[in-house]
């Protein structure tokens, strides 16, 4: 089972790491991520591997949203079948 | 596999388009709660919809964090009531709705629909009964949806009920004139009414359905509308392709959902109604569409065409995206819900009269239309009869939700508030029909061969 985390937004420090810390903490494994930064935005698509997830998935969304609001971010974190299932036949 | 390019497209559907999961609706079959004492009955009503419905709204909400798409309704159908009322013909079918009521608040649902009959070709016990009951019953509950199917295009139309109807539609709308005439707003008059249907306020769970199932209705007019502003000189069948691409991928998050769903509540997974159904929301409105293909305003010359292209590319669309495509399927046109229509109406381009032709291409028919409040039961039955017959010649399911405004005029506005939006008073034809209502019998069905 894998979810996709995007976060976009302005471009701060330390970014990578606070959403990266989440995920160890409920032992979501990081599989890929593709970072770019255009001018000052900051867009970065995570695809983690949910199997092994410590607690509910719920959580992890929760803490992930409310990181964004922190941050001053956009984070959405949601499963791969939503994307797989509209975008593949 | 996935791409970023999906990946932020599909946001934006959710985050900017409003690309949403209109509802998901569990059908509920009551003939076991059948009783010849109505209280036991109705006993035996709340407790197998709280059994079977009971973690609905959690389900629901479970899907929505699990996907982060919104699901903006949970709603049950149950079998129509005349059903369970021909049953007990002493007892008061309002009591049907007020144990209805009690369960949906009790599972939290946001409607219950299926206080209902089916007398497209006459009467049967509990059917007048019922009827009679509807503006009580809406009177008296909050989130409880009626519908009445007075004519199918293999039986014709029975005058006798559509008559009724209108005497029922007024009746409603003066029992909740203190609260903006809602009553009517929950009640519509069907022919060739679908059993699978997810959308309130016609829903109701058919009698050739399962035991219990799920179904969901999909929406996004909004989306539909972002996909064909990039391509602002396209030719028609460059639109219709559009369309079509857009509807797939709206369907298959509906497919995604309904199956999850049905895997979470361990019940039959029924069908995906795949509808562009609107909201008064900003970027939420099938006029928008329309008016994105190119008409300076909805309800002009060439409407009727665009509707008629729009409908058919978002059933395709959705066809190939869901193997079991059900219930209304194609485009809602109520036009208190829809910003863009309260425009054209408001500006008077929109008109009763338009509407009708449009709604012979739309997948439904007259809906959240609001009337002058002086209008007469007859001219009510008129309209019900009216829209019937597009249905019944055409072989499509067509409805009738108008709201009498009791004391308003033409130009004033009623309110309603949330889903259901705020309507103009639309004129209508003052010469009455009542001669033609008040004969009653039946309209005989029309003939299926020779069509022109």
């Amino acid at each position: 089972m894998r979810a996709v985390v995007t976060v976009i937004g302005k471009d701060t420090v330390g970014i990578l790491h606070k959403v990266s810390g989440i995920c160890a903490e409920y032992n979501v494994n990081v599989i890929e991520v593709t970072q770019s930064v255009l001018q000052d935005m900051f867009a970065m698509i995570m695809l983690v591997d949910i199997s092994m997830i410590k607690g509910d998935f719920s959580e992890l969304v929760e803490k992930m949203t409310a990181l964004g609001t922190e941050l001053g971010l956009s984070i959405h974190t949601m499963h791969e079948d939503i994307f797989n299932s509209m975008h593949s036949i | 596999m996935l791409n970023v390019y999906n990946i932020l497209e599909t946001i934006r559907m959710i985050q900017d388009e409003c690309l949403d999961i209109r509802t998901i609706t569990m059908g509920i079959s009551l003939l076991d709660c059948i009783d010849t004492d109505i209280d036991k009955a109705c006993e035996k009503v709340y407790n197998k919809i709280v059994t079977k419905a009971g973690n609905l709204v959690k389900v629901g909400q479970q899907i929505e964090t699990e996907y982060g798409i919104p699901i903006v309704n949970k709603r049950i159908s149950v079998t129509p009531i005349a059903m369970l009322a021909a049953a007990c013909p002493n007892g008061d079918p309002v009591k049907f709705a007020k144990a209805l009521q009690r369960a949906a608040d009790t599972c939290g649902v946001n409607f219950i629909g299926g206080y209902s009959a089916l007398v497209h070709k006459g009467f049967s016990a509990g059917d007048m009964a019922l009827i009679k009951s509807i503006p009580e019953a809406l009177d008296v509950t909050q989130n409880l949806c009626s519908s009445v199917n007075i004519g199918s295009t293999k039986s014709g139309i029975n005058m006798d009920a559509v008559k009724i109807m209108g005497q029922i539609v007024k009746e409603a709308a003066v029992r909740t004139a203190d609260r903006d005439c809602i009553g009517p707003a929950k009640l519509v008059v069907f022919c060739n009414a679908v059993e699978d249907n997810p959308f309130m306020a016609g829903a109701f769970h058919g009698v050739g359905e399962p035991d219990c199932e799920i179904h969901v209705g999909v929406s996004g007019p909004g989306v539909v509308r972002a996909a064909l502003t990039k391509y602002p000189d396209a030719s028609i069948n460059e639109l219709a392709d559009i369309i079509k691409k857009t509807a797939f991928k709206i369907t298959r998050m509906g497919q995604l959902v309904g199956a999850r769903a049905s895997e979470l509540l361990g019940v039959p997974f029924g069908i995906v109604d795949l509808s562009l159904a609107p909201t008064p929301a900003v970027g939420d409105s099938v006029a928008h569409i329309l008016e994105e293909m190119g008409l300076e305003m909805c309800g002009t010359h060439g409407t009727t065409a665009c509707l008629a292209m729009l409908n058919d590319a978002v059933k395709k669309g959705g066809v190939m995206a869901s193997s079991t495509v059900g219930g209304l399927s194609g485009a809602f046109i109520p036009v208190s819900e829809d910003a863009g229509m309260i425009d054209a109406a408001v500006a008077g381009v929109l008109s009763l009269e338009k509407l009708e032709a449009m709604t012979a291409v739309c997948s439904v028919g007259l809906d959240m239309i609001v009337v002058p409040g002086d209008i007469t039961p007859e001219t009510i039955s008129a309209i019900i009869a009216d829209e019937a017959a597009i249905g019944m010649v055409n072989s499509k399911t067509t409805a009738v939700r108008l709201i009498p405004a009791i004391g308003k005029k033409e130009g004033e506005t009623l309110e309603f508030g949330g889903l259901l939006g705020s309507g103009p008073v639309m004129p209508i034809r003052e010469k009455s029909p009542a001669k033609f209502i008040n004969r009653g019998g039946r309209i005989p069905a029309p003939m299926q061969s020779l069509k022109n």
